[in-house]
């Protein structure tokens, strides 16, 4: 239950209310807008579910939703290009969800199953796809940034014109190692696409509250790097500046900072206190601002039937329900596997991986 | 009054340096300050200067002289009216100006001297190479040693490269990456800045992307810095991905005491390192060992640990000489035999155990002394079977005693050999304090030759023949 907060916030988030424009030059075919669609349903839909499982005791431990953000991390892989990685922190269902991992292994996961993506030994936090280029889900803030610049660095090591996409929030932006990461991604041009989803809280902090200085965008300024605010709940924004910044990295031009203005609509995990920001500032940016009613509203306008969207609701909402009961009915881990995984062989010889 | 000039230490840990070239004659005037020799070390060269006004009487050092000891007196330099000559009055014990670490030090004291004290590098004879090499043998440093198999390893597998401070353009901040940048250029063998956090994290990303990083930490004290990146990132995401995320990377560079850095330059990190799951932990004491480990460390799909000590990288060992010549992680090496009393050591403290055996074999007593050369996995088999066949134990490490690297063995022997042992486990560490800076303090802080002998003595006195 979400509890009002005593003093209201003086300060707005911040985001300028705007609904999708219609008249873009660059504007996607309706196929890529449904599939973006049904990208960012999905990730609600499934997030929705999360939330209800760990309120039924299913779902251990922390877990943090990414509803309201779908935008972000659905417009930038509408940019990416195959061989593209990913990594991002602990807030990462969305983005497993979008890199094309599969809805079931991710909730067997969170169900802590012998059929989820880490096998029930890395929770929510600690997911990972070789498969699909999605390197994790870390759950110490900041720590995925250096990781980022060193896949960053392998791709440029090994001539690969691929992008590491490297998440962070705005709480992280004040840790020390991402700036060790800007100097770094600038001094030997990484191609690696920093993007910060500026939520407006750091669990329960205001950023206005712990950042210090202009937009967040601006934190690369000193190393040279490039940056640019993003209306974060416009998908086709997001789409927009990821293609001219994943252009940018891939062209050898060094790092690139996009600071998506986004909003959580859940706390910051599930025990959130709601006591830092107003009932009536989550209701506004829901009503105001959804990226998913904006894209929808698109839609329509670009004459697609409500009866294709319903048909895109069913779908979504039957993958989710496939992946809840695949998560309650997949077995938990066998006891042996307790000693499992720390080691790899010797033998694995010079092969970084044993894929699964 | 005449005085002597005396070859310097260009760090805390040289022991001897050549003399390049003199750029004064006997007989020139010399002013305080005026450079008047340059010396160099394999890490380093610098210039000498004269230290007071007068006159250079006589060269005691032909230019081109190697192995000249640090603190020997090189030339004399005359005050003004002395005839050529003069012999300078004798030389105060340890001069607060000329600390060095001959000076400063008494025979046993760390720099190490694992048979007895004046034989000049001694540690060679007590092990050569691996027991069953009966190939050539090359006699090479630590430091060469493990430059050499980041080469080879190098040439092997083009993912392999090195990164960290100083180790390109300055050849590595105590030159053990000497050479490398020239033969594989500035794509694989990278400086970094000042950011042990960040270069650690962007390693194993690197690994996480299948190249396999060689991190230099410029010492183990720095990359606390970083040991965020190495236990959360490196160690634990193997497990937490169910199997699919290895991360092949190795961090190394010095660990433990160094000379006369005090606190926060000189510690043993093996117990730190040794108490988490998802790391190998390695500590060579051969350069043999260095380079075969070092090797198995850069092909293992592993995050490895490899401390070293910048004490060794000056002492030179044979090894063997090829090229796929690996030694295996995990295996402890019985580098001396004995019968009563088994003495684990692991990087320098296995030239002190040494040492302390062949005292010990003076006094009648037979100590079998292993190197453990790797801390995790720990080796407890050898270990075990050893003391089953002494039935006597002490433990030895330069880190401090509480929940180091003997309380651990000390379990495991208890659990494992129990019944075997007929006295109670001993051992010798750092004492627990910080590391002080004043030589005799730092001394006392350390784990000598004596104390191992004498813990020795106390675990087989009172027991023998009982």
């Amino acid at each position: 239950m979400v509890q009002k907060a005593t003093t209201p916030r003086k300060k707005n988030p911040g985001r300028p209310p705007k609904a999708i424009a219609t008249g873009r030059n660059d504007m996607p075919a309706t196929e890529d807008l449904t599939a973006m669609y049904h990208d960012m349903l999905l990730i609600r839909r499934f997030e929705e579910k999360a939330g209800q499982l760990y309120g039924m005791g299913q779902i251990g431990g922390f877990c943090h939703l990414y509803i309201g953000q779908e935008a972000v991390v659905v417009g930038l892989q509408s940019a990416s290009k195959p061989g593209d990685t990913v990594v991002t922190s602990y807030r990462d269902h969305g983005h497993m969800l979008a890199c094309g991992m599969d809805a079931d292994g991710v909730m067997a996961e969170l169900t802590g199953r012998e059929g989820g993506y880490s096998r029930g030994k890395g929770g929510s936090m600690h997911m990972f796809s070789r498969e699909k280029k999605f390197f994790g889900g870390h759950g110490i803030v900041g720590a995925q940034v250096p990781i980022g610049c060193g896949l960053a660095f392998s791709h440029k090591y090994k001539d690969e014109a691929n992008v590491c996409m490297t998440y962070l929030g705005d709480g992280a932006v004040n840790q020390g190692q991402v700036y060790e990461s800007f100097n770094m991604a600038a001094l030997w041009d990484l191609p690696c696409l920093f993007v910060i989803e500026n939520n407006q809280y750091g669990m329960g902090t205001a950023v206005t509250r712990a950042a210090a200085g202009p937009a967040l965008a601006e934190r690369g300024s000193a190393y040279g790097i490039p940056g640019k605010q993003v209306d974060g709940m416009d998908v086709l924004a997001v789409r927009e500046a990821g293609l001219e910044a994943l252009a940018h990295c891939r062209e050898g031009k060094g790092p690139y900072i996009l600071e998506m203005k986004t909003y959580r609509y859940r706390g910051h995990s599930m025990s959130d206190p709601a006591k830092y920001r107003t009932r009536e500032e989550v209701d506004a940016m829901r009503k105001q601002h959804d990226p998913i009613d904006q894209l929808r509203e698109l839609l329509i306008k670009q004459n697609v039937k409500e009866e294709a969207l319903k048909a895109i609701d069913g779908e979504v909402k039957a993958v989710v329900t496939k992946a809840t009961e695949f998560a309650q009915n997949s077995p938990e881990p066998d006891p042996s596997e307790l000693f499992t995984d720390i080691l790899l062989p010797v033998s694995a010889g010079t092969a970084a991986s044993t894929e699964a | 009054m005449a005085i002597e000039i005396r070859m310097p230490a260009l760090s805390p840990t040289m022991e001897e340096g050549t003399l390049a070239k003199w750029l004064v004659a006997e007989g020139d005037e010399v002013r305080s300050g005026d450079v008047i020799a340059e010396i160099e070390t394999d890490k380093a060269t610098m210039e000498v200067e004269a230290v007071d006004d007068g006159r250079v009487g006589t060269l005691l050092v032909a230019a081109g002289a190697q192995n000249v000891k640090v603190n020997a007196p090189i030339a004399i330099l005359l005050a003004e009216g002395e005839p050529a000559g003069t012999t300078p009055a004798p030389e105060p014990p340890n001069t607060p100006e000329a600390p060095t670490p001959e000076a400063s030090n008494t025979p046993e004291a760390p720099i190490p001297a694992p048979v007895s004290p004046p034989a000049p590098a001694p540690a060679v004879e007590a092990i050569a190479a691996e027991a069953d090499w009966t190939g050539a043998t090359a006699n090479v440093t630590v430091r060469e040693a493990l430059r050499d198999a980041m080469a080879e390893e190098m040439r092997r597998d083009e993912n392999v490269f090195v990164m960290g401070e100083e180790v390109a353009e300055y050849q590595g901040a105590y030159k053990v990456t000497q050479g490398l940048l020239a033969e594989f250029g500035p794509k694989r063998v990278i400086d970094t800045p000042i950011t042990e956090q960040g270069f650690a994290g962007l390693g194993v990303g690197a690994a996480f992307g299948e190249l396999r990083p060689v991190i230099e930490f410029m010492t183990f004290n720095f990359a606390m810095q970083a040991i965020d990146q190495i236990i959360n990132s490196a160690a634990k995401t193997l497990y937490m991905s169910g199997g699919q995320m290895g991360c092949p990377i190795v961090f190394r560079g010095p660990n433990g005491a160094a000379s006369r850095v005090a606190a926060q330059h000189s510690q043993c990190y093996a117990s730190w390192y040794a108490h988490c799951p998802g790391l190998k932990v390695v500590a060579p004491w051969s350069a043999a060992d260095a380079k075969g480990l070092l090797k198995a460390a850069i092909r293992d799909p592993n995050p490895v640990i490899f401390l070293e000590n910048e004490v060794m990288y000056g002492q030179s060992f044979d090894i063997p000489e090829d090229d796929e010549w690996v030694v295996p992680i995990g295996k402890a090496k019985i580098v001396r035999e004995g019968s009563d009393v088994t003495i684990v050591a692991f990087s320098i403290m296995v030239g002190r155990a040494l040492a302390a055996a062949e005292t010990l074999a003076e006094q009648g007593i037979s100590a079998e002394v292993i190197d453990l050369r790797t801390i995790r996995p720990l080796d407890s088999e050898t270990i075990i079977a050893s003391v089953r066949k002494t039935s006597r134990l002490v433990t030895c490490e330069e880190g401090f005693p509480f929940a180091g690297l003997g309380s651990e063995i000390a379990m495991q022997v208890m659990e494992q050999a129990f019944d075997w042992l007929d006295a109670p486990i001993a051992r010798v560490t750092g004492k627990d304090v910080p590391m002080p800076y004043a030589a005799n303090l730092e001394k006392l802080a350390l784990p000598q030759l004596d104390d191992i002998v004498a813990t020795v003595q106390a675990t087989c006195d009172g027991f023998r023949g009982a």
